[in-house]
């Protein structure tokens, strides 16, 4: 990543390479387009489609649902993409979606130590340090570590389970429920969900605190 | 294939860098390149584990030392010229020059963009029974094939327990490798931490992979 890399001193090295890619990727995309493969406002709609249909919001009005509705949240764990289908105000999420419930005694996180498997259609694109080497290196063997690493600390004696997504199956945080929200709505609830919170690297926010 | 996208359990990597309001994306070549894979994908030149073995072997150096995006390009590029749907000629020159190969599923038009908002659906009638129940002892084998496999090496040789089952999927051994899709039972299997570290790892810790029949033997 450009940004991760500490080589101040190939900065114009670094910054030709990257000019050097832009035109290579306008390239393929000619060639793609004149060889009748595909048409370019296609790309663009799916860009677009990434950009305003899918994200954290779709996760986090799960969650709240599931914080709020006991018969909701039970569906859920029993099978996240059935009870997701049922909800018409959220992106279709595919099959496969199995959401993991933070307790008490019980943290967890979700990884890909493989490649960047992530709940698109729930959590959006993945951020660059979910699909960065030191994530997907660490996550499964010191996962209090890499929480170190989000300023988050969880109890010594608490278990915490980390999920290796290495297939096409999905995985989905269930956070709990910040304390001192009793009686909140949905929507009120759903502005504390944070993404970090619903791939274990973090807490949904505190009521009062800044979101 | 052993490869260095097989990160589990390395060192030296470094501190996670979380990046305050970071944007979908740091450059606008990434999003064209997320949109040619996506569509190119969808158009039916390649599947999603043919995808992922290209990017897996691209030299480790250039590997580990790309952005994300830029794997993929790579990746993509290479997979597009060994698949005959483009030439080096044409890359080199920046256009095409020959007609092109015809896509399983025709040309990406805008009629196309709404079906890949919606994720493909991976699991299959069982061709058998499932070799095994939930609770299960079981030991992750321990292969090295030098192909693509979704059996991470930090988990080979080791026991773990069959938590859940999720039905049987496309084996991304076989569709990978263009050999079909192949269908395999396909379980969420816990391990202990300490089994997979040693002595000294977080006795708090448990790990899971989703593991394909075929990477488990009893234990």
């Amino acid at each position: 990543m450009s940004h991760d890399h500490d080589h101040h001193h190939h900065h114009d090295h670094h910054h030709s390479e990257l000019s050097e890619t832009e035109l290579r990727v306008r390239a393929l995309e000619t060639i793609l387009t004149e060889k009748g493969y595909v048409e370019p406002a296609a790309l663009d709609a799916i860009i677009q489609a990434y950009e305003t249909k899918i994200g954290p919001h779709n996760g986090a009005r799960v969650v709240a649902k599931a914080w709020t509705d006991p018969a909701f949240k039970k569906a859920l764990l029993e099978d996240g993409s059935k009870a997701i289908g049922t909800l018409g105000h959220v992106s279709r999420v595919g099959d496969h979606l199995v959401v993991v419930e933070n307790t008490s005694q019980r943290h967890n996180m979700v990884v890909c130590t493989l490649c960047s498997c992530y709940p698109w259609e729930m959590l959006g694109l993945p951020p660059v340090w979910y699909k960065a080497s030191p994530y997907r290196s660490r996550a499964v063997k010191d996962p209090r570590g890499v929480l170190a690493d989000f300023d988050v600390t969880l109890p010594k004696d608490m278990e915490i389970r980390v999920w290796d997504s290495t297939a096409e199956t999905r995985f989905l945080v269930l956070p709990m429920r910040p304390a001192g929200t009793e009686g909140w709505s949905e929507e009120q609830l759903a502005d504390l969900v944070t993404r970090d919170s619903m791939i274990g690297t973090g807490f949904p926010r505190t009521p009062g605190a800044p979101s | 294939m052993n490869g260095v996208h097989d990160m589990g359990g390395m060192d030296g990597f470094g501190k996670v860098e979380p990046e305050p309001n970071e944007p979908m994306f740091h450059e606008d070549w990434e999003s064209r390149v997320l949109a040619m894979v996506r569509a190119m994908g969808a158009a039916g030149a390649f599947n999603i584990d043919t995808s992922r073995f290209y990017r897996e072997t691209l030299p480790p150096d250039v590997y580990l030392s790309s952005s994300y995006y830029k794997k993929w390009f790579l990746g993509l590029e290479e997979m597009l010229i060994e698949k005959g749907y483009l030439t080096r000629e044409e890359v080199a020159a920046g256009h095409a020059t020959t007609p092109g190969k015809a896509l399983k599923h025709g040309k990406f038009d805008l009629a196309n963009v709404e079906r890949i908002m919606v994720r493909g659906q991976f699991a299959r009638p069982a061709p058998a029974s499932a070799r095994f129940n939930i609770g299960d002892r079981v030991r992750a084998k321990n292969i090295h094939p030098t192909t693509h496999t979704r059996l991470p090496r930090y988990v080979r040789g080791h026991v773990g327990v069959v938590e859940l089952n999720h039905g049987c999927h496309v084996f991304p051994d076989s569709a990978a490798m263009e050999l079909g899709e192949n269908p395999k039972w396909l379980y969420t299997v816990v391990f202990e931490g300490r089994d997979l570290w040693g002595a000294d790892g977080d006795p708090t810790l448990k790990v899971s992979i989703d593991a394909f029949e075929p990477y488990l033997d009893p234990a």
